[in-house]
């Protein structure tokens, strides 16, 4: 595995190029970048529906230079698991030698929500990918709808906060946890923040052989309803305020890759966030209490994990 | 350029050049526009690393200028630029101005 | 040389299969289809084939496995039933507008609800409009020699379509028949290495599958998805050319039976036509000229061929074994298409016939051609639409 080192890593070429029509400011194709800068061998992607896949390769204007399939919304896993399982079965003929890696790309949508059960097929299979959820926490593609990756009180379009009912009643789903249940050999949570982690955990994914998970935190500033230029800082709160721990599962042992040195409260990540405006009303105080105490239980939880190994 | 006829079509919608984005300009998008003072640089690379949009140059391993082709003006790099001494390397200008 | 057996219709579609040895399939239960793949799986088992299976956990995912496979290049198959077919339903538009080759053998099933697991031809006749070809098959034989032809069709350079080869659920896929197969190294020869067009797997040529196309170029794409459907008819003839030099057995688009000087005459597909053909017979034993066309190519359709095979009769049923509710069956409505061009040109009723897998008797065509041949006679139709064999 090569150092990662910027002045290094900078000269490579860029495998998702300029001319992607992502919003300005999205964390997505920052998420992918360092993915790809990761990765060290010839790779083969694959790509839900969602911002990304649209965004990334419209009529005949790709922005991806390694080879790049999209076929629909539910199956980015089980598209992939198909083209892994052809170069296998090619490579057992003798008729291609080449070293491929195979990466999946997933919003939260396509991956917690319609493509739960061909990411959970796909892993249970054993094919060798990595499979990428890039997590906004919402269908941002068709306007911000809530997904089951909702945190615990946003405010999307399909479930507004209103006089009544103050946005989200239900927390998320767990699915870095999910996928590690699947017994596969590494699962894991990332931030583009703290890069260095992010890319060691691509790198250290790719030398495993068989299916590996990595949970993304992809900042949206049109669903999270932020500024335009605070993905990087909003996705370093969410890992300080432990709302979105770094952690991996490698083989069953957990492990917390970055512990936060003052650990902030989770409003400090929500604030800045338009979404989140209606729980700092006064009527709302029980339910950002609420928020806390599930973030400050997950962390609990996951530190005892870890204890246990 | 005359738009595309069906029998100018390549069978099922692949496309065939990797990296043809590139021929698409996004530069226009930009409200603000990032400009790079390069005294408060200290090449820590960080604009480079967090600009989603590709649209920072590089030269031999060191931070160049930006690609106002492809900058959508979001100020990630500006905002998460450590600068030197307390002064940003980056500032966002208001377009047109 | 020709080997003689006694098999199943899966048995013998899954040797087919073996014979072509593709380099990856998908697999995934559902009665009647489910004892096709898995005696396929027991070829890989036991090392007959080079193929990698893919064990899905669902025909969506199966058919979504099938495009990444086809796409990364190189031979795929599948096979499927019914509600497995409805589920694929999203992917199969998926798989023909990326032009991918993949070849499916769908053993035909009735759809729920209510649920029923037995033979009709509502799965294949829901999927017409997916941009698949379709070809049909009377019985184990024809779904053998189908199977070993689709691949020349669907992967021909100038169609690149994937291709379903249909056939009867249980009454085909379970009934031990005498068939031929040929020998493994006859068909290996007969539908050739397998070419790419623009495989994923090569990373020289770095490719993207499946881009966003908005109202600028989307209708062309269709326009010329239409283009290469018009010259399938060609290929499947030339393909039934080479295979009739091969086996000695004849195709085409569709097969007429003593349909040359027939004043009327029954349109069925699949195995309902062989049953059909012996009170055809019967009835010319009575001196009444009867005949009938059973359709092979189903999409494309043969319109003008058809058109012309039926134009000199005088009465004609077309059988469905499925109905489009509010409509005509799928079948009829094809029929009746065709023959909209000619000046002149024959009565035409539509029966609906053995849904979900209700037995279709003798007794049945021999009351269609009864009607035919009274409308024949008085030229007035009693009803257009009728469902039969069905208790009051």
């Amino acid at each position: 595995m090569a150092t990662l080192n910027l002045k290094e890593l900078s000269k490579k070429e860029d495998l998702l190029t300029h001319g992607h029509r992502m919003c300005s400011g999205c964390g997505a194709p920052t998420v992918v970048k360092m993915v790809l800068l990761a990765t060290e061998y010839p790779v083969i992607a694959s790509n839900a529906t969602g911002c990304l896949e649209v965004s990334t390769c419209i009529s005949e204007y790709t922005a991806w230079k390694i080879p790049w399939i999209h076929t629909a919304f539910e199956n980015a896993a089980a598209t992939l698991s198909g083209v892994e399982t052809m170069y296998r079965s090619l490579k057992k003929q003798g008729k291609i030698d080449k070293d491929i890696k195979f990466i999946a790309f997933g919003g939260d949508g396509g991956t917690y929500d319609i493509g739960f059960q061909s990411l959970s097929g796909a892993m249970e299979r054993g094919h060798d990918m990595i499979y990428i959820c890039y997590d906004n926490g919402a269908y941002m593609n068709t306007g911000i709808q809530r997904s089951s990756a909702t945190p615990l009180g946003a405010d999307t379009t399909t479930c507004p906060a209103g006089d009544v009912i103050p946005g989200k009643l239900r927390a998320r789903k767990n699915l870095t946890k999910i996928m590690a249940a699947h017994n596969i050999p590494y699962a894991a949570q990332a931030s583009p923040s703290h890069w260095m982690d992010l890319m060691k955990k691509v790198q250290k994914a790719h030398e495993i052989p068989g299916p590996k998970f990595i949970n993304i935190l992809s900042p949206c500033n049109r669903g999270w309803r932020s500024k335009t230029n605070d993905a990087i800082t909003l996705s370093r709160l969410g890992v300080n305020s432990c709302y979105w721990p770094l952690y991996e599962i490698e083989n069953g042992v957990t492990k917390i890759t970055y512990t936060p040195k003052d650990k902030v409260p989770v409003a400090d990540f929500m604030k800045p966030q338009g979404r989140f405006k209606h729980l700092f009303d006064p009527q709302n105080a029980e339910l950002l209490k609420r928020v806390q105490d599930e973030v400050d239980a997950e962390w609990a939880k996951l530190q005892k994990e870890e204890k246990c190994g | 350029m005359k738009p595309k006829g069906w029998k100018d079509l390549t069978p099922g919608a692949v496309v065939l050049e990797g990296g043809s984005a590139c021929n698409f300009k996004t530069g226009s998008w930009r409200a603000f526009r990032p400009v790079w003072i390069e005294e408060n640089c200290i090449q820590c690379m960080w604009c480079w690393l967090y600009c989603p949009d590709m649209a920072i140059k590089v030269k031999d391993g060191k931070r160049a200028e930006f690609n106002y082709d492809f900058c959508k003006g979001c100020g990630i790099c500006a905002l998460e630029c450590p600068g030197k001494k307390g002064k940003k390397a980056i500032e966002m200008i208001e377009e047109g101005k | 040389m020709a080997k003689v057996v006694a098999v199943t219709g899966n048995e013998a579609v899954a040797n087919a299969l073996r014979q072509v040895n593709p380099d990856v399939c998908g697999i995934y239960p559902i009665t009647p289809q489910t004892d096709m793949m898995q005696r396929y799986a027991s070829f890989i088992s036991n090392g007959k084939v080079d193929t990698e299976a893919i064990l899905v956990e669902s025909e969506h995912s199966s058919m979504s496995a099938c495009i990444g496979a086809s796409a990364a290049g190189g031979r795929v198959v599948t096979a499927t039933s019914s509600q497995g077919l409805a589920l694929m339903w999203e992917m199969l538009h998926i798989a023909s507008g990326d032009r991918l080759p993949i070849i499916m053998p769908v053993v035909n099933r009735a759809l729920s609800a209510p649920l029923n697991i037995h033979g009709d031809h509502s799965d294949a006749m829901g999927a017409r409009d997916t941009g698949w070809i379709q070809i049909w098959s009377e019985n184990a034989q024809e779904a053998y020699d189908n199977t070993v032809q689709s691949f020349r069709v669907g992967e021909h350079m100038d169609i690149r379509l994937p291709v379903m080869v249909c056939l009867d659920g249980f009454i085909i896929s379970h009934s031990i028949e005498r068939m031929e197969y040929l020998e493994d190294a006859e068909v290996k020869k007969f539908v050739g290495e397998f070419k790419n067009l623009f495989p994923l797997l090569d990373l020289d040529k770095p490719k993207s599958y499946g881009p966003l196309i908005l109202t600028d170029l989307y209708h062309e794409y269709k326009r010329a998805q239409h283009e290469v459907m018009t010259k399938v008819k060609d290929v499947v003839l030339d393909v039934a050319k080479d295979f009739e030099k091969l086996s000695g057995r004849k195709y085409g688009l569709f097969e007429t039976y003593r349909l040359e000087d027939a004043e009327i005459a029954l349109v069925i597909l699949n195995s309902a036509a062989g049953t059909s053909k012996d009170v055809v017979d019967e009835f010319r034993n009575k001196g009444i000229k009867a005949g009938l066309l059973k359709p092979r190519l189903f999409r494309p359709f043969p319109y003008e061929e058809v058109a012309e095979a039926l134009g000199n009769t005088k009465a004609v049923c077309v059988m469905d074994r499925a109905d489009s509710f509010g409509g005509y069956g799928p079948l009829f409505m094809e029929v009746s298409s065709a023959l909209y061009h000619l000046k002149e040109r024959p009565l035409l009723i539509n029966k609906i016939y053995g849904l979900g897998g209700r037995d279709y008797m003798p007794s049945h065509a021999e009351l269609v051609l009864n009607e035919l041949a009274e409308i024949a006679k008085s030229g007035k139709i009693r009803t257009y639409k009728e469902y039969i064999g069905v208790r009051e």
